[in-house]
């Protein structure tokens, strides 16, 4: 027996899946983008926002949940393609179950959405394989997340903080929370927006093209 | 399941440096685990030993645990401290802007093997 030093990472394997996954992606000319939060901060309705507004683009989302489907249903209501991917009660998605959740949609895309599962450990420790990774906190959660959760931020190419128009009944502090958040992450765009009235939304859909032709093209 | 997650990726991880390295079988795997990674060191080496089997090269492998000590950083007053003992709050000047900055990871430290 000899003893061989490693040092590597014990989802080492993933980050390669992950890297390949990237590589389909991009010769195929579409963005995946990774979603991440807790349960019921608004994932579903902010994609279903984009959806509407952004009719020009062809848009897919892959729903990951632990058991049920009523995700997807809603996302197909609205005319964009829906793939549920039942995670099988494991708390995130990695980059080999993306790989599979993307070959199950055989039409041609230029966004492709991941609705990941709600945790906002897990899913931050795993390289899916996405070219941007984005992070929803609602209004509701608090805005001491960043210190709770620091690599779910440290990981994200941007924040939306979502729900403000619920911002009256919650003591959520937008600066402090963009403070905290930028000593962690000094490259992440944040934006607050509330889907439901739709406050806020252009800026990032305007940012959601500016990175597809980015993708596009580079 | 957090720790089966781990596991299935751990495995895949070992396989592949097996047949980089041209390995016949591994034994010992020593890995490092953060303080406060969440990682349950028990149920980890449990469903290590349930899933190796399915391996050829890991069959008779053997997980050690090293634990690797949670230090936390306040924004405050630029110190470090004990997460496990002190938590959320730093111990010296009471600030709740704080931030764990090691004891999370789960690296494969080295391994034993032919
Ligand atoms: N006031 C307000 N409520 C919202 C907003 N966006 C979502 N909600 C509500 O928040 C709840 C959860 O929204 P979803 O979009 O289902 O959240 P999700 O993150 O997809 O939830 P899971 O998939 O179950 O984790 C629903 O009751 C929504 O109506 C918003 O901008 N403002
Ligand atoms: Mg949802
Ligand atoms: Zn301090």
């Amino acid at each position: 027996m000899k003893i061989i030093k490693l040092g590597l990472g014990v989802t080492s394997s993933n980050d390669r899946d992950a890297d390949a996954l990237r590589d389909i992606m991009r010769s195929k000319g579409s963005l995946l983008i990774n979603l991440m939060s807790s349960p019921g901060s608004g994932k579903t309705t902010l994609l279903s926002g984009v959806i509407n507004d952004m009719r020009d683009l062809r848009i897919a989302v892959l729903e990951a949940d632990i058991e049920s489907d009523v995700d997807a249903v809603k996302i197909e209501s609205l005319g964009a393609k829906a793939v549920q991917v039942h995670t099988g009660g494991m708390c995130h998605m990695d980059a080999g179950m993306t790989t599979e959740a993307v070959r199950a949609i055989d039409e041609e895309c230029d966004i492709m959405f991941l609705e990941n599962v709600g945790n906002l450990i897990c899913p931050a420790e795993y390289d899916t394989g996405a070219g941007l990774n984005v992070m929803i906190l609602s209004v509701t959660e608090g805005d001491d997340k960043p210190l709770k959760y620091p690599l779910m931020f440290e990981k994200s190419d941007a924040l939306v903080i979502s729900k403000t128009d619920a911002l009256d009944y919650f003591d959520f502090d937008i600066d402090k929370c963009t403070e905290r958040v930028r000593k962690l992450n000094g490259n992440i765009r944040i934006f607050p927006l509330s889907a439901k009235t739709g406050n806020g939304m252009k800026p990032f859909e305007n940012w959601l093209r500016e990175k597809l032709d980015e993708w596009k093209t580079k | 399941m957090h720790e089966m997650g781990i596991v299935i990726h751990l495995a895949k991880t070992l396989d592949q440096t097996a047949e980089e390295e041209k390995l016949k079988a591994i034994g010992k795997v020593v890995l490092q685990v953060g303080e406060v990674s969440g990682i349950m060191t028990d149920l980890f080496t449990d469903a290590w030993d349930y899933f190796k089997v399915r391996h050829p090269v890991l069959k008779d492998s053997e997980l050690v645990l090293e634990t690797i000590p949670a230090v936390t950083y306040c924004d405050s007053c630029k110190s470090t401290y004990e997460t496990v003992k002190y938590g959320k709050e730093c111990p010296h000047c009471h600030s709740g802007e704080t931030w764990l900055i090691q004891g999370n990871e789960c690296v494969i430290k080295e391994i034993e093997a032919e």
